[in-house]
């Protein structure tokens, strides 16, 4: 072994006295989540090293690529993840605003073309009873059906989201772990995201006067945590993680199918990775 | 007590978050604005820049008009923001790569610019007033004199460099802010009835007819109200130009219907039964069977016929106001209809347009008048006839 590989006693001192100092950031960091004194989320811009307006002290966007996969052959259509996701978010209580939404896919014998409904339909919702609790009618029990299927949507925190470009403002905007954020306290309420999603995926929020979308929770993914509608799925039909760790669900879930994203050709580049939809779905 | 949110009924499939239009019809009334503003300005340019003297009669009121107008479009905008005290945002911190973001730069320098060749053009009647009155509108004069009350020969040759000046910014200026709020919805890929190369170009055509439109109608007005015989040959003009206009205008909305249904990309089906459907009276009816076809073969009829007096006042002062109809048809058609063809491209909705409310339809109605009632004060203020001995315009 030649000289230039053996570590001297100073450098292992130094490697060893930062790892003590790093330890202990992480420690307090831990303590703090514990006692629940971090910060909210706050302002968009400042670096991680300033670190102060962050969920979490010592979380680094610069570490994380997030993203999302959606098994469609595992969903079973039980809305879960919608009702858990309006009481997670402070989603509007109606049946015309939500942040993620299933859609229900089925292709009955004879017809040329398929039938397809979300919660918010009017037979679904009459069904439920309410429109805060959400379940898909049984409106197909005497048709023969071929083909039925279930897609959960939200937004796709695109690499290239036209929702941001066409913001006057800038209070949308895509941070660096790869989410896709509005700014509440300084979007105007025009609503030009809203048209410039492909994916209906904005709402306007009347009360608040802003517009509104999925966050992937960014207050929980910050903090370790999976988005509300991931933990509460009880299939696995929706997959998170970091695309920077190879070893993560998302990882895993893009290397080991074939996936595919909504719209691919406006160019919004997805960042939610369907397996199992159908060429209707859009 | 009325829902915080109208939604809409809907057939076919569409996304949940669809089901709520987002741009009201006082979406459709900021481009209607915008392009009498920057039909108006035409006429004026045809007169300052390129010498069309038989239009000197509306010269002035076209500039008063697309002041008028111009001042009242960011309202619609204003009222429809969830948060219009932000407004001012877009202008400290606009975000440059959104379409929107530079509407406050345009709108404000176009203001400032119709102000300032406003002034020029008007300054040796301001002056005259303001040497002539004692009363508190003299005082208004003189402040509006700025301290110039130079109108020698050499003086006033200096203003004509600078409106002459002004007109030429101004012709790129109104037509730039116009196309500008086509491209607003022309760069959307995310409605194919909007997605279109050809909709900055179609706005352009349909504003400037329409702005011509709204002058000879004013002009009409204007002479039966004070009793003055029309001047024909002005009237005329204004016909030929909406005449030569209107067919470029006929020609880029078809061809780019034409486009749409051609290339018959993903959701074309939707549209054809959307447009054979729900928007066959608006679309094929009102706009262009009524509002453009008609005055245009009523227009050549009168030009190949050389119909004169009586008969062409009222025959241009119809057309004009079928123009003026049309185009508010196709802002409708181009912002509410676009809404109504779900994104999903398998789906329907149907806008229902609420009469009262910030953003009903007596808001709509009052805000396409409010410009009229301006315009009235400031013809009141600054009389734009260049007919009898009013004022300097000669």
């Amino acid at each position: 072994m030649s000289k230039d590989f053996k570590p001297t006693l100073a450098a292992r001192r130094a490697f060893l006295a930062r790892l003590g100092g790093a330890a202990t950031c992480a420690g307090a960091a831990v303590g703090a989540a514990t006692l629940g004194i971090t910060p909210t989320i706050a302002a968009k811009t400042e670096s991680t090293a300033e670190g102060d307006s962050f969920p979490t002290k010592d979380y680094d966007w610069t570490k994380h690529q997030w993203g999302f996969g959606v098994d469609a052959t595992k969903c079973i259509g039980c809305l879960r993840c919608v009702e858990a996701c309006k009481k997670e978010n402070d989603v509007p209580g109606n049946a015309h605003q939500f942040r993620t939404w299933v859609e229900r896919y089925v292709h009955i014998e004879g017809e040329d073309q398929v039938r397809i409904d979300s919660q918010q339909d009017p037979v679904n919702i009459a069904a439920s009873g309410s429109e805060k609790t959400y379940r898909f009618a049984n409106r197909y029990k005497d048709a023969k059906v071929e083909k039925a299927f279930f897609v959960p949507k939200l937004c796709n925190h695109c690499t290239h989201p036209a929702c941001v470009q066409v913001c006057p403002v800038g209070a949308t905007y895509r941070t660096e772990d790869g989410v896709v954020l509005i700014d509440h306290d300084y979007c105007i309420g025009c609503r030009y995201c809203v048209q410039a999603c492909p994916y209906g995926a904005r709402y306007f929020d009347e009360e608040k006067g802003v517009s509104d979308k999925c966050t992937w929770c960014y207050h929980r993914i910050t903090r370790g945590l999976q988005p509300a509608c991931v933990e509460v799925c009880p299939v696995g039909a929706r997959v998170f993680g970091d695309q920077k760790d190879k070893q993560s669900p998302i990882s895993q879930f893009i290397r080991n199918n074939r996936v595919q994203v909504l719209r691919p050709e406006t160019g919004n580049a997805p960042n939610v990775f369907y397996v199992g939809i159908d060429k209707e779905v859009n | 007590m009325e829902p915080v949110i109208q939604f809409a009924p809907y057939t076919g499939w569409v996304y949940p978050n669809e089901t709520v239009f987002e741009w009201s019809v006082l979406i459709a009334v900021y481009p209607y604005l915008t392009g009498l503003v920057a039909g108006a300005f035409t006429v004026s340019s045809l007169y300052q820049v390129f010498g069309f003297q038989r239009l000197k009669p509306v010269a002035h009121m076209a500039l008063l008009t697309s002041l008028s107008f111009m001042i009242f479009v960011p309202t619609p905008l204003l009222l429809h923001l969830g948060h219009p005290e932000r407004a001012f945002n877009s202008t400290i911190t606009p975000h440059l790569t959104s379409a929107m973001a530079m509407f406050g730069f345009f709108a404000s320098f176009y203001v400032a610019l119709l102000l300032l060749e406003g002034w020029f053009a008007y300054r040796p009647f301001i002056v005259a007033q303001a040497q002539k009155r004692t009363d508190l509108l003299g005082r208004f004069y003189r402040l509006l004199t700025l301290g110039s009350y130079d109108v020698s020969e050499h003086a006033m040759g200096h203003d004509r460099k600078w409106i002459f000046a002004l007109a030429v910014i101004g012709i790129p200026a109104a037509h730039g802010l116009h196309g500008y709020v086509g491209f607003m919805y022309g760069s959307l890929k995310s409605r194919e009835w909007w997605s279109s190369d050809l909709m900055p170009v179609i706005f352009l055509f349909s504003a400037i007819i329409s702005g011509v439109s709204l002058l000879a109608v004013l002009y009409v007005t204007s002479c039966k109200l004070r009793k003055l015989p029309v001047d024909l040959g002005c009237l005329k003009g204004l016909a030929y130009t909406i005449w030569a206009f209107i067919m470029v205008a006929l020609v880029l909305e078809g061809l780019e219907f034409a486009n749409i249904v051609y290339k018959g990309r993903e959701g074309v089906d939707m549209i054809v039964q959307y447009v054979t459907g729900p928007l066959l009276i608006p679309y094929f009816i009102l706009q262009f069977a009524v509002g453009a076809i008609t005055p245009f073969l009523w227009l050549s009829y009168m030009i190949w016929r050389g119909t004169s007096g009586r008969a062409l006042v009222v025959g241009v002062t119809v057309c004009a106001c079928l123009v003026l109809f049309s185009v508010f048809m196709m802002r409708w058609n181009v912002v509410i209809g676009g809404q109504e063809i779900a994104k999903t491209g398998k789906g329907l909705l149907s806008y229902q347009m609420p009469l009262f409310g910030k953003e009903g339809a007596l808001m709509a109605i009052l805000l396409t008048l409010a410009p009229l009632g301006l315009l009235y004060v400031l013809i009141r203020l600054f009389p734009p006839w260049s007919d009898a001995a009013t004022h300097a315009h000669t």
